[in-house]
């Protein structure tokens, strides 16, 4: 149990340290919905029989999932939350992130997908730099014209981005002497940046002994390995969690909003709206490449089919169920699309399905014949729950969860009053 | 006519911050403004009027760089602002209101105010994101807040400050546009409608207020369509009519204006 413990003690320091950057309530939210979770995964684990290790294998999993479905969420509320920017490019600029940074990082014998053979922080800095400017290119057209047109311009693009890359003249391709790629249908292979858990576990001192201690209790090595990489891309969640807040709340953020808001106003007030818009356009879309890479560039091969636009429109679900402005919001709805309506469906489908047929009657099927049709194809009919959620959504709760919050965008707290002359003369006088 | 060329020729430009010279607007075939010249003295209330459609709005536009003007010049400071963009204009010191108010709904009414003020450090991004540069932004939000607080005060708005901007009456809403307006330290203020819909009580109020700033320098250029307002309140009075210009002077002169009855006032005031 010491591993699962310690596991334990490791979440709560982070905890207690994103709780100092948010304040309890939120904490708490998230806290909360994290541990139900925890809790279903743990039951359906113990229903399918896993031992310790695989219960802590699906844990780590799950939580994986949403880390990355909170990066992009997050991301994204910085443009469609704060800005009203309509960007539907976002698998577009994930993929960008990630073929840069493998391609930067990738060693030139690699294959498919020769590369430079850059150490991998300035091959993530370049991914980022790459996927900024992309996101500028796309911007300084469209933001010109009316927000619907933003839409056009990046879904095209996303989707011009991807069989870009599927092509077979970009797969291998000759710059200045070197031979690079980024291998096209076949895909990328680069230095994983996963294997950084390997890599912690082997140089961290104490960390190898406490990966033999978690190996005496069942969670054999490469689950080990995964969790470390597991905190570290919930570290990154928390990184991006504090800027964005920090953006929210500054004048930078106001403008951001009053953009959202009325563009007219805001440019009639004496800000330059194009460059506000630009700016967070292109630093929103530098957040997309970094958490593309880390999340679904995890393993070390990617291809062009995990950069669909599909993937666009779940962390646009997952915005509009957190909430579109907040960002608490945003992380509680990617926790809440990424395990809910993703993971634990998958789990339920692949550890209990069996091979039930349709029920013959409606009798049948209150009878209870349903419940094994319906695990068995729950894949197809998570579907048709998230389209029920949505419209459920946009009836009751358009706001989402946390979307009628307000989060005061100032650097200082608005409530608070001097007591101005004027005001303390008017209670002198009356 | 010869009014107006009148007071283009003999003003100085200092005292005539803001200069129209034969603006003319085109949507398609239609002439929304046609050839319209008028200077605005420094710190004078001056009314523009007209009937509807006679280009008031238009010409707002125009000097404001919401639409290019088709000809003609429009003069800030003696500065040609005719295609600046709309935010350079107001960075100039030049800003309006709008017809119908368009307070930014989802924000409070204190976030309204604090978007306005110039030159806030904390509008770029790296000094709003980086730790030690944020204490500077800090300290001038600080200062922004109590210059807001006082602002609220004056437009005895106070007590709304957290409420949400979209919740205001169509009077309050007025009178946070203009607050807002005037939070950005404008040298010129361009009021479209700022009375309509707002109680008597309040409408005095916000005149006194008017003057008040005039008096300490402040320029307005005022669209109502109250002509007891306009008569009894404004130096000079721009009467405008089917896109141009048709009598410009005092009330007793508009007054008498033949021309101006006729298409305007209907019968004598």
């Amino acid at each position: 149990m010491s591993g699962k413990l310690s596991e334990k003690t490791v979440r709560e320091t982070v905890i207690t340290a994103i709780g100092e950057m948010v304040g309890d309530n939120d904490l708490r939210m998230i806290a909360g919905l994290l541990a139900g979770v925890y809790l279903l995964c743990i039951a359906l684990g113990l229903l399918a029989g896993f031992p310790i290790g695989g219960i802590v294998n699906t844990l780590r999993a799950v939580t994986v999932f949403a880390a990355g479905y909170g990066m992009l969420v997050l991301a994204l509320n910085l443009h469609w939350g704060y800005t009203g920017l309509f960007n539907i490019g976002v698998a577009g600029f994930m993929a960008i992130g990630t073929y840069v940074t493998a391609i930067l990082s990738s060693p030139p014998t690699m294959m498919p997908g020769p590369g430079l053979g850059l150490p991998v922080p300035i091959a993530i800095l370049g991914g980022m730099v790459a996927t900024a400017i992309a996101g500028l290119l796309t911007a300084l057209p469209a933001l010109k014209m009316r927000a619907d047109y933003l839409a056009i311009v990046t879904v095209a693009l996303s989707e011009i981005i991807r069989l870009s890359i599927k092509s077979q003249s970009l797969a291998e391709f000759t710059l200045a002497g070197r031979t690079l790629g980024t291998g096209g249908g076949r895909g990328i292979r680069y230095p994983a940046p996963g294997s950084i858990g390997g890599a912690v576990t082997e140089t961290v001192p104490g960390m190898a002994t406490l990966a033999e201690a978690a190996a005496a209790v069942g969670i054999n090595t490469p689950v080990f390995t995964g969790l470390i990489y597991m905190f570290i891309l919930v570290a990154t969640v928390a990184i991006f969690y504090s800027i964005i807040v920090r953006i929210g709340s500054s004048p930078f953020g106001r403008v951001l909003k009053a953009i959202r808001e009325d563009e007219l106003v805001a440019s009639s007030l004496g800000k330059n709206t194009s460059i506000y818009k630009l700016k967070i356009f292109a630093f929103g879309c530098a957040l997309m490449g970094l958490g593309g890479y880390l999340w679904l560039g995890r393993s070390g091969f990617v291809n062009d089919l995990s950069f669909r636009p599909n993937i666009t429109f779940f962390i646009f679900i997952a915005l509009i169920i957190g909430g579109a402005g907040s960002n608490t919001g945003s992380i509680l709805g990617g926790i809440m699309f990424s395990s809910l309506l993703f993971y634990v469906p998958q789990f339920v489908s692949q550890n209990f399905s069996g091979n039930a047929s349709p029920p013959g009657s409606f009798a049948a099927a209150i009878d209870g014949a349903i419940v094994p049709y319906i695990i068995t194809n729950i894949g197809p009919l998570r579907f048709v729950g998230i389209g029920v959620l949505l419209i459920y959504l946009i009836q009751r709760r358009p706001d989402g969860i946390l979307g009628h919050r307000k989060e005061d965008a100032a650097a200082v707290n608005l409530g608070e009053r001097p007591q101005s002359q004027s005001r303390v003369n008017k209670e002198k006088s009356s | 006519m010869s009014q107006q060329t009148l007071t283009l020729s003999e003003n100085t430009t200092t005292e005539t911050p803001l200069r129209v010279e034969s603006l003319r607007k085109e949507f398609g075939g239609i002439t929304a403004v046609a050839d319209t010249s008028f200077a605005v003295e420094k710190g004078s209330l001056t009314g523009l009027i007209g009937p509807n459609g006679a280009g008031k709005s238009t010409t707002f536009n125009c000097i404001t760089g919401v639409y290019t003007p088709t000809a003609g010049r429009v003069y800030f400071d003696d500065t040609d602002i005719t295609t600046d963009s709309p935010h350079e204009i107001a960075q100039q010191g030049l800003v309006r209101t709008f017809q119908i108010a368009r307070e930014l709904s989802e924000m409070t009414v204190m976030e309204n105010m604090m978007l306005s003020p110039k030159h806030q450090q904390g509008e770029s991004l790296l000094r709003s994101v980086l730790p030690g540069l944020r204490e500077a932004v800090i300290k001038q939000e600080e200062k922004n807040r109590e210059r807001v607080w006082e602002m609220l005060e004056f437009f005895e708005i106070d007590h709304l400050a957290g409420e949400y901007a979209g919740n205001l009456s169509g009077g309050q809403a007025k009178l946070l546009e203009m607050a807002r307006a005037l939070m950005t330290d404008p040298e010129v203020v361009l009021l479209d409608e700022p009375l309509a819909g707002v109680n008597p009580t309040l409408e005095q109020k916000l005149l006194d207020r008017i003057h008040t700033l005039c008096d300490e320098g402040y320029t307005f250029l005022l669209v109502e369509h109250d002509m007891n307002i306009i008569m009894n309140h404004c130096e000079r009075i721009i009467v405008m009519h089917q896109g141009q210009v048709l009598a410009d002077g005092d009330a007793d002169a508009i007054r008498e204006n033949e021309r101006v009855i006729d298409a305007y006032l209907g019968d004598p005031v």
